[in-house]
């Protein structure tokens, strides 16, 4: 994963303390005009997606974690959370976003071009 | 990480690549270094489908299941053609033909058996091999050899009238020879068959050319060099210029014997699969000996190979072994048979149901035991083999009436198609598109289960109704080499246990929670699929002292609303009994306008829905209308509907209305397996559809009450059964409660009523219901009364939420 200072030489957004975040969910948050979905697992982890499922644009924040994947809502489509790789189905890829939580447990979110 | 231990696998057959395959798919390659030795110079063929080979329905290159290349693309090291001599097991090395030694952590001994030879005269040459023109039938070197040396022969004879034997007189039928079939008992197939059905398949067979010579005992090979013919103890011989010998199987177990290992008829393993003596050494399939018993179908194999790499991956696996239940469907020369357990009755108290058709050669035979099949055999109509076959696997109760045991459901609602004419573009599953073409795709990519064929196609994972044919596709495509997986009996896919088993884990550690019982019971692994079934057993087991975790939620729970195609909700509000009033309708009718509803809509269940409502509305909406939840996006007691009862119908003999108003107050948000839609009708007019219902109740003359359990009306059809007659609402809502009950304990996650009242049966039902024959009704009433009093109108959530940001979307601009 992309450490903050690395990200840094991107841009980098704070999103605020990751309680906004209920644990083990998905939220959604706008950056620059584009929705990324951020969810907060169980195991302390953050990741960083697009927001709409590929597959028929299901509200991805809106899905069941479990481990580091994601379950969409709609027909249950998963994807790996780390890579945006699809998982058991054939969509494509979500893009994802480099997330971390910096030392006072703020989202920080780097966003490239 | 710390270094691989050595895994040596000894056999590369159905067994013993099975087992690697397992292993993998459980993420077996970052703790191991796996080795195996085969002793064919091949990859890993299916044995199964040698007969294809034999009588040219299969090409020889068709029948692999993983090449070569299959074990060096995951990193295995496979010496084929490499026999295992020895097992030191001091220094825990194996010994391979050729000086090979190979070291190893844990071993697995996978290799299988050898076709018995009978002593007769004439088998053997000089040097001691088998005569030019006699082949035993077990490998794919036999089979090729057969198919050469039949293009030069006329004539050959079979011994052995087994399933084996039988599958090798056609192959050379195929190929242009005539076949005789010499057998040593008074029917063929006598290991599967009783003698009815032994002899009417016999005449089957012998309408299509086969030869049949029963009660024969072959005792000399004749012939100077080549095969001449052979001849009997009883003095009668037969030509031919080729001899099959397929007299059965007998395990290999020189290696263990040599070894040290504890033997008998097989290899003798504990239920964890290792061996007697050595718990380094494991041994599965066809040369393992488990509770006095040895397999040689594939099914059991299978089993073993799964619960033995479940164990090898994972060291807090309990995963064990306890034998298995043997039926298997066949095609015996293009005749179909289904056979299970006994074929004949042990029990003088064993039922017996038959049914006979000579002419068109159709058996049926059901041994019954205690309200459960003990044993089948369906010979030429394989139209209700699949129903019977899970019957006996999961020992069900089966129905009182016992001909629909052997005749299809008419109204089953699901037409039987003959799913091999179906063509490649035809859709079988018709709620997520998924064509038979795609299933066989799935199926050569390797699923070779049920769940594995949906999970890979989606297929059947919708209303789940074409389930009986995506199975006749998977086991079409799969030429016999359907695998039951044992996850499909699992009540969440991550903890190996039946919904009784992990009941029992949970309430003896006393797990509150989803997390918790995660951590304990699988390991830790986060698994999404398994979250929403435990959140629901666990708030049946501990009601109030259960520790919510919203996560594990589907997000219809988290927000109380159910989500639509365009990710806004719906809305639907509790309307007791469907009783509503100008006040309301006047509520509704704003709240509608204010915050723009799509649509709205009446529904099914005498509702009134406002769709397309975005998340962050919903606290409002629900404020604003001044209404309960109507629960109707979660697994849980919908509603109730009514007919007009007596106040108005002026055929009405029972107050549907208020009976169905008290159901509705007393039932609200119980949560359950699936979700509950009832009814109240107050005539047996029945205009409140209470027959098919998850429960209903019609009104009799006289003051009384049908109960009517087990209805449905959606992808299936139907009509519930009757549990009793009850003549008061008290006694109305005291057994449609302590059936809830019952059925929230025992179902399994998603099964609907209906499901579950044909799995256990009316009678069952009856018994511990109205009877109280294992005397829990006491303890069901007081366990449905808590999950009452647990009720809380979720909607209330609009006020308190659980999380500042339980109901808003985007949670921060920037």
């Amino acid at each position: 994963m992309m450490s903050v200072m690395e990200a840094a030489r991107e841009l980098t957004y704070n999103l605020g303390p990751v309680e906004q975040i209920p644990l083990g969910e998905g939220r959604v948050f706008e950056v620059e005009g584009r929705s990324i979905a951020v969810f907060r697992t169980r195991q302390g982890e953050v990741y960083a997606t697009q927001a709409a499922c590929p597959h028929k644009q299901g509200p991805l924040a809106d899905g069941i974690i479990g481990g580091a994947q994601i379950v969409c809502p709609l027909h249950a489509y998963k994807f790996d959370l780390a890579t945006g790789r699809p998982a058991g189905n054939d969509c494509e890829a979500l893009r994802t976003y480099g997330v971390s939580l910096g030392e006072d447990g703020d989202i920080l979110l780097s966003h490239g071009s | 990480m710390a270094e691989k231990k050595k895994l040596v696998v000894v056999g590369n057959g159905m067994a013993g690549a099975r087992f690697v395959e397992e292993v993998l798919s459980l993420g077996g390659q970052d703790q191991y270094d796996i080795t195996v030795f085969g002793e064919e110079p091949y990859g890993n063929y299916n044995r199964i489908l040698l007969s294809g080979v034999l009588s040219g329905t299969h090409d020889a290159k068709d029948i692999f299941i993983n090449p070569i290349s299959w074990y060096e693309q995951n990193d295995i090291t496979l010496h084929a053609g490499v026999r295992v001599i020895g097992i030191d097991r001091k220094s825990k090395m194996a010994y391979g033909a050729g000086g090979l030694l190979v070291p190893y952590d844990k071993l697995v001994i996978a290799t299988g058996s050898s076709p018995f030879i009978p002593m007769m005269d004439g088998l053997y040459s000089d040097d001691g091999a088998l005569r030019n023109g006699i082949f035993p039938f077990r490998t794919l070197d036999d089979c090729n050899e057969m198919v050469e040396y039949s293009a030069h022969a006329g004539k050959a004879t079979v011994i052995g009238g087994g399933l084996l034997g039988l599958e090798a007189a056609r192959g050379l039928m195929n190929r242009g020879m005539e076949v005789d079939v010499v057998h040593l008992t008074s029917y063929i197939m006598d290991q599967q068959l009783d003698p009815s059905s032994g002899d009417m398949l016999k005449a089957l067979l012998e309408d299509m050319g086969v030869r049949f010579h029963l009660e024969k005992l072959t005792t000399t090979v004749h012939g100077n060099g080549k095969v001449t013919g052979v001849s009997f103890r009883d003095g009668d011989s037969l030509d031919c210029e080729m001899l099959v010998i397929s007299a059965g199987i007998r395990p290999n177990i020189d290696l263990a014997r040599m070894s040290g290992l504890n033997i008998r008829h097989g290899i003798l393993v504990n239920d964890d699969l290792s061996c007697r003596n050595d718990r380094d050494i494991y041994a599965v399939g066809e040369c393992a000996e488990h509770r006095n018993k040895t397999y040689g179908l594939v099914a059991p194999l299978w089993e073993q190979a799964r619960t033995l790499a479940e164990r090898l991956t994972n060291d807090k696996s309990s995963a064990t072994y306890t034998g298995s239940k043997v039926s298997t469907k066949l095609k015996v020369m293009g005749v179909e048979l289904a056979v299970a357990g006994d074929k004949e009755p042990v029990n003088d108290d064993d039922e017996v149901v038959s049914y006979v058709e000579p002419n068109r050669g159709v058996y049926k035979k059901v041994i019954i035991r205690d309200g459960k099949v003990a044993g089948a055999i369906l010979l030429g109509d394989g139209s209700t083999a699949p129903r019977l076959l899970q019957a006996f696997d999961r020992g069900e109760t089966l129905p009182q009436n016992r001909a629909e045991l052997l005749f299809p459901l008419s109204a089953d609602g699901v037409p039987v198609l003959d799913v091999e004419d179906m063509p490649d573009d035809a859709q079988v599953c018709n709620c997520n598109g998924v064509s038979k073409g795609k299933i066989v795709a799935a199926v050569d990519g390797g699923c070779r289960s049920l769940k594995a064929v949906c999970d890979a196609t989606k297929a059947g994972t919708g209303c789940g109704s074409c389930m009986p044919q995506v199975q006749a596709v998977l086991e079409l495509a799969a030429d016999g080499l359907v695998a039951d997986d044992p996850s499909e009996h699992y009540y969440v896919p991550v903890i190996p246990m039946t919904k009784p088993e992990l009941t029992a884990a949970i309430r003896l550690q006393g797990l509150r929670s989803v997390s918790a019982v995660l951590d304990t019971l699988a390991g830790g692994k986060e698994d999404a699929a398994s979250k929403m079934g435990l959140a629901s057993l666990l708030k049946t087991i501990w009601a109030d002292e259960y520790e919510d975790e919203r996560d594990a939620r589907f997000i219809n729970d988290r927000v109380h609303a159910n989500i639509q195609r365009d990710g806004t909700f719906s809305v639907v509000p509790r309307i007791y009994g469907g009783v509503t009033s100008p006040d309301e309708l006047r509520r509704l009718a704003d709240v509608a306008e204010k915050y723009e509803a799509k649509m709205v809509k009446i529904t099914g269940g005498q509702r009134i829905d406002l769709l397309g409502i975005p998340k962050t509305h919903l606290p409002d909406v629900w404020q604003e209308l001044k209404m309960p939840s109507g629960h109707a996006y979660t697994k849980a007691f919908r509603t109730c509907k009514t007919c007009v009862g007596t106040d108005f119908c002026r055929y009405g003999v029972g107050d549907s209305v208020k009976l169905g108003i008290e159901i509705e107050k007393r039932f609200q948000g119980v949560e359950s397996p699936h979700k509950m839609k009832l009814a109240a009708s107050g005539c047996p007019r029945n205009c409140a559809e209470s027959t098919t219902k998850d429960l209903g109740v019609v009104a009799i003359e006289g003051g009384k009450w049908e109960i009517y359990i087990g209805g449905a009306a959606g992808s299936r059809v139907r009509k519930g059964d009757v549990l009793c007659i009850v003549d008061s609402h008290d006694d109305v809502l005291k057994f449609m409660g302590r059936f809830m009950q019952y059925y929230r304990e025992n179902a399994k996650y998603l099964e609907r009523t209906y499901g579950f009242v044909e799995r256990v049966g009316i009678e069952h039902l009856r018994s511990v219901l109205l009877d109280d024959s294992e005397g829990i009704c006491e303890r069901l009433d007081a366990d449905i009364q808590a999950a009452v009093d647990a009720y809380k109108d979720p909607w209330l959530e609009a006020e308190i939420p659980v999380h500042p940001n339980q109901f808003v979307n985007v949670a921060a601009g920037s």
